[in-house]
């Protein structure tokens, strides 16, 4: 126990030099005041991700309040068949049929975009590309031997990787489209985009309406301390 | 009416000494007038206790202290409890923030020597308040039950493992299981929330009374109860009330004008008051990539890391905060402010800030080799710092202490002299526009940077000797 532990103190941090990947990171463009925008990502989310990814913490209620959209509208257009108006975000895979499928339990993505940040996402639902020998038929340039399968690979089309040899590794240094999909290669960043605006607000829906709040705050507590200084000064003009 | 509580407030004061109380503590308590900004931060640290105790009686209402239950429980904190991420976000930056107005209030007391005669019980107080504060922050740590929480608390756990012959048992005994689970989150949870808070409002409260038993140093390091009035109180003293109340009133606007705004805009910080590997619910069964503690652990983390041996490395870790216990009396200077020390203890002081800032940052960081060879050197530094303290301290050439404590620039002295070194910097040129008006243009004076850095490094300098 004693030396598992320790080798696991040493080793850990060493680690993260190797686990970088150094796959450049592309900007995903997030606006989390573009209600439309925000209403497209959670349609896609539904279409693309709930099928094994549940995100439980959101319910479809907050969404209709934040994005203020009609509830009747929400169930109709974005919760998929069944789901009611009070229900989180749940997928309807079950964990066992997962592990049987995949090997692993697909993560809730509730929060995923506030432990990996948005263009980590945007970046990695782009980087899927063939590689013989996976059994899903893919790799990924940013997460390595992922479980997950390219589920856009209708839409994005078909990616091969180009690598480089430096210091005797191979080195992924950029995807190239080798087959074209449903979408060209700027409407389906757009819908990636819209995909990983929704994850954002997802993990913190609160966060826009703190930002807005936080001008008044900081406003107030100016003055405070404006006031605070003018009563100090009075206070302290016979001391010498 | 007025009769009426009259009477109350008799009977009350009969059975109560509430006015002398206020006025031993308060209104006759004599405090030195020159107080400079460093002396903000015991009233701040009040605050933030403050602080803590009420976001953490909020959050409790909705927190379950359960494996299973506990990251989704801070989640609905966050989203459905009316108000809950604000609490939270209080709760959380409140941490970071009582450590950074804690190292600034105990580096206050090391430069102007307020851990010195008479006032070593204070210091040891407030060590003893530090060690609390640090078991109070690891064990709340674990409450999210994010893999940041579960794997720093395996991690840190373990290291009592390093002791000999008793050490797997121990930390078997403080985890309660085998590796850490509900057990170890249900009794983090007593700790943070009952047992560690108790120890933490006496021991301020023995600090506070130590304090004002003896009364406040200054940064002038001078006794003000050597020179006393007719009326037999300090002649550079001023009633702690009203003037260091609404003093600390402005720097409680001050810090809360940047608490708000890392609570706002910024409550993660970029990954230091919340990480991001925290937002992943606790998983036995996956180590993260990068286990880092929390900033405010990071300078004792680099020491564990910076010596090869692991049991060696958790006494190394252990002393780094006893030593600092001992410090009153490895300090043999008889002058107590920084203003009137030798130039070696400015010297080493500076060394020591570097090697404690140096540290913080490599605890951070991934333990290359080389990064662990300069933390090596700045564990060195740091402990070079307390033991050599003995040597350096007692042969310094000090400068005379002034009777009298002197005055400091006021907020109104000091910013026509902001706004001379602003002049220098920046050329301003005027050209007429259009239609009558005048169109400022400002461009950086690269004479004028060169000037002000060289007359800082020189001051610098000559405050180094």
């Amino acid at each position: 126990m004693k030396k598992i532990l320790f080798s696991l103190l040493l080793l850990l941090p060493l680690s993260v030099a190797a686990s970088g990947g150094g796959f450049k990171l592309e900007d995903a463009d997030i606006d989390l005041s573009d209600s439309a925008m925000l209403e497209r990502g959670a349609k896609h989310y539904v279409t693309y991700c709930l099928g094994c990814h549940s995100a439980k913490h959101i319910r479809y209620k907050r969404i209709a309040i934040d994005l203020q959209l009609d509830e009747a509208e929400i169930l109709k257009n974005v919760a998929p068949l069944g789901a009611g108006i009070y229900d989180q975000m749940h997928s309807a895979m079950n964990s066992h049929d997962a592990e049987k499928w995949y090997g692993t339990n697909p993560p809730d993505l509730s929060l995923i975009a506030r432990s990996r940040g948005a263009d980590w996402l945007y970046t990695y639902l782009k980087s899927f590309y063939t590689e013989k020998g996976k059994p899903t038929g893919v790799n990924n340039a940013v997460f390595p031997d992922v479980a997950m399968p390219n589920v856009f690979w209708q839409l994005q089309g078909t990616q091969t990787a180009v690598t480089k040899n430096i210091d005797g590794q191979e080195v992924i240094t950029e995807l190239k489209l080798t087959e074209p999909g449903q979408l060209s290669p700027q409407e389906f960043d757009k819908m990636v985009n819209e995909l990983v605006n929704f994850l954002v607000y997802v993990g913190e829906p609160v966060q826009l309406e703190r930002q807005q709040m936080g001008k008044y705050v900081l406003f107030f507590i100016l003055m405070f301390i404006v006031l605070a200084y003018l009563l100090k000064k009075e206070y302290w003009k016979d001391v010498h | 009416m007025k009769k009426r509580l009259n009477q109350c407030s008799e009977w009350l004061l009969e059975r109560f000494p509430i006015s002398d109380l206020w006025n031993e503590h308060m209104a006759h308590y004599y405090a030195p007038k020159n107080f400079n900004v460093w002396y903000f931060f015991g009233s701040l640290a009040l605050l933030v206790l403050v602080n803590q105790f009420i976001t953490g009686i909020l959050l409790t209402m909705n927190y379950k202290p359960d494996a299973k239950l506990a990251f989704d429980s801070v989640e609905y904190i966050m989203r459905d409890v009316n108000w809950g991420w604000l609490v939270r976000y209080m709760h959380s930056t409140g941490a970071s923030a009582f450590f950074i107005v804690v190292y600034l209030h105990m580096f206050r007391g090391l430069i102007y020597g307020s851990f010195k005669q008479p006032r070593e019980l204070i210091w040891i107080f407030g060590m003893l308040i530090f060690v609390c504060l640090m078991a109070e922050a690891f064990m709340g740590y674990l409450l999210p039950w994010g893999q940041m929480s579960y794997w720093g608390a395996q991690v840190i756990i373990s290291l009592f493992s390093a002791i000999p012959v008793v050490g797997d048992e121990l930390s078997l005994w403080i985890r309660g299981d085998y590796v850490v689970s509900d057990a170890t989150l249900n009794r983090f949870f007593a700790f943070h929330v009952i047992a560690v808070p108790l120890v933490l409002l006496i021991l301020v409260f023995l600090h506070i009374v130590a304090l004002h038993e003896v009364g406040s140093n200054n940064p002038d390091g001078i006794e003000i109860k050597e020179k006393l009035s007719w009326k037999g109180t300090p002649l550079d003293g001023i009633p702690f009330h009203p003037y260091y109340t609404v003093k600390d009133i402005v720097g409680v606007g001050v810090f809360m004008f940047f608490f708000a705004a890392v609570i706002f805009y910024m409550p993660e910080l970029g990954g230091y008051f919340l990480e991001h590997a925290n937002f992943i619910p606790a998983d036995p069964l996956k180590t993260p990539e990068h286990i880092a503690p929390v900033w405010y652990f990071t300078p004792f983390y680099a020491i564990l890391r910076a010596v090869p041996d692991k049991f060696a490395g958790v006494i190394a870790m252990g002393g780094a905060i006893v030593v600092l216990f001992m410090l009153p009396w490895l300090d043999r200077s008889k002058v107590k402010s920084v203003r009137y020390r030798g130039g070696i203890f400015k010297k080493a002081l500076l060394l020591f800030v570097i090697a404690f800032v140096g540290l913080g940052y490599l605890g951070t960081q991934p333990a290359t080799p080389g990064a662990t060879t300069v933390a090596r050197i700045l564990t060195a530094v740091y402990f070079g710092f307390f033991l050599l303290m003995p040597l350096y301290t007692r042969w310094e050439k000090t400068k005379p202490v002034p009777e009298r404590v002197t005055e400091n620039l006021t907020l109104e002295e000091r910013i026509p002299m902001l706004k001379a070194i602003i002049d220098e910097v920046i050329l301003t040129e005027e050209t007429p526009g259009m239609m009558g008006a005048t169109v400022v243009k400002r461009k950086p004076n690269y004479a004028g940077i060169q000037a002000v850095l060289i007359r800082f490094a020189k001051n610098l300098k000559k405050s180094l000797d």
